[in-house]
């Protein structure tokens, strides 16, 4: 298991996705409107995938910490949360770049955009409320009921600007592109896929071992963070 | 919860009981209300300085101001409703008293939703002279937006609110945590206000005060659901 996490998952996300961007890159036709531009979308729609994945995976953690309260959950939720606000916020500029010569504009007030920014500024505000709540359990609490609370938001948002103003294109899925296109975004996303895994492990073991430290070992933190934190940070098992 | 423990009154009771007592609090300072209104106005006359003089532009934006205005002014007016509960070790006094912990959500909430009603009712007229709008459509539905937002800005900013008290950076995390939040709930109260301001040919009020209802509905649930867990020890 180890082995495989720290080796096999990055070499196969590796070869994986370099046979897909080859495929996306090299083989596949150019876009009939856009031309070459268009084959960011190999990189900008797994991006957008994985980072919904690792969004999902943050929320469904957040409620089943909230149901059964456990360190691995917790580390599951900073794990994923951190990931996907990566993933996202690489998702938003390689789609900025592809707006540009498309649309002309680099950002509209779509309602995509508008709600993937209002996204990233949410877990941004996540991931900041935990690194300022020092006692890990209230920590793993409260960022939960953020996570809820966020992640219900988004369907809000993305109504609620969808009719305040309503440019971007149909999502691209396999269904909407050309049989040869689909391929390379296939094995790009699944390429995307495998590394966001990988990520997420190593991510994941990090914020356990991080987590059993400081249940530890309160004393070991800064003085500040042990007075709020080294009280009551040993129930949770 | 423990069968052994003697029966807490009821959610009601105990509701009424902590937002008279918030309300009680509150009138014999006025510290809270003072401040958030010349926060407010303060915000109000920012606006126009920062937009220069062309009052049709004013005129225009106003809804959107009014409620930004608010919005600044409801971060104070939340961080404050729970901060003086931290002295003197309060909100761990309520928590034995046995009141229900929802009761404290719906209290704090709702306290918060009068002083934001209130300062709307307020700004209103400020608003009308600075910027030069009238009420065109009704009063009434200027007065029902107000309510709506002022609750809808309410419940989620308590349940933050009480998370940011007790967290280090807490006047920086309340604002980043409810600002993305409110997003819709600000989007559908300005739209709504400056429809109630000028004029609303197509009719769409009702399904902006609609989204801004069930706003509301789902982040009272929410936060009556979840604010238990928040403020246990």
């Amino acid at each position: 298991m180890g082995k495989f996490i720290k080796w096999g998952l990055p070499a196969l996300a590796l070869v994986v996705l370099a046979a897909g961007w080859w495929l996306g890159l090299a083989w596949a036709p150019p876009d009939r409107e856009m031309g070459d531009v268009q084959r960011i979308m190999y990189v900008h729609v797994p991006l957008q995938w994985v980072a919904m994945v690792a969004m999902a995976i943050n929320f469904v953690v957040a409620i089943s910490y909230l149901m059964k309260a456990s360190w691995k959950l917790d580390a599951a939720a900073e794990a994923s949360a951190e990931i996907g606000l990566v993933l996202g916020t690489a998702g938003m500029i390689t789609g900025a770049i592809w707006g540009r010569p498309t649309w002309g504009v680099y950002w509209s007030w779509d309602p995509r955009l508008t709600s993937q920014a209002i996204m990233l500024v949410t877990y941004t505000g996540y991931l900041v409320l935990r690194r300022f709540v020092e006692d890990p359990e209230k920590r793993a609490t409260w960022s939960s009921v953020v996570a809820i609370i966020g992640a219900i938001n988004l369907p809000i948002v993305w109504f609620s600007v969808r009719w305040w103003r309503s440019l971007h294109q149909v999502q691209s899925t396999p269904k909407t592109v050309d049989p040869e296109m689909t391929l390379a975004l296939r094995v790009s996303a699944f390429g995307m896929l495998f590394l966001t895994i990988w990520f997420l492990m190593l991510r994941y073991r990090q914020a356990l071992a991080e987590r059993q430290a400081e249940v530890a070992l309160p004393d070991a933190l800064p003085s500040d963070l042990a007075a709020a934190g080294g009280a009551n940070s040993t129930r949770v098992a | 919860m423990s069968t052994s423990r003697p029966r807490p009154i009821g959610l009601l009771t105990a509701t009424l009981a902590l937002l008279r007592k918030d309300l009680l609090i509150e009138w014999r300072t006025r510290a809270r209300l003072n401040a958030i209104i010349f926060f407010a106005l303060a915000t109000l006359l920012m606006f126009s300085f920062a937009l220069g003089p062309d009052t049709k532009l004013l005129e225009k934006n106003a809804g959107g101001y009014f409620w930004l205005a608010i919005l600044f002014a409801s971060v104070l007016a939340l961080g404050e409703s729970f901060r003086v509960e931290s002295e003197n070790a309060c909100m761990d006094g309520i928590r034995l008293a046995p009141a229900d912990a929802r009761a404290i959500f719906l209290s704090k909430a709702l306290g918060n939703t009068l002083l934001l009603t209130a300062l709307g009712v307020l700004l209103v007229p400020v608003m009308v002279a600075l910027y030069g709008v009238r009420i065109v459509t009704s009063v009434v539905d200027l007065g029902l937006i107000l309510l709506l937002g002022s609750l809808a800005l309410s419940a989620p900013g308590t349940v933050y609110a009480a998370i940011s008290s007790n967290a280090r950076a807490r006047d920086v995390l309340l604002p980043l945590l409810l600002f993305p939040l409110v997003i819709p709930a600000l989007l559908s109260a300005a739209k709504a206000t400056t429809l109630v301001l000028q004029g609303d040919p197509m009719r769409q009020f009702d399904s902006w005060a609609g989204l801004l209802g069930g706003f509301n509905l789902i982040y009272w649930g929410v936060g009556f659901l979840l604010f238990p867990r928040i403020i246990e020890d």
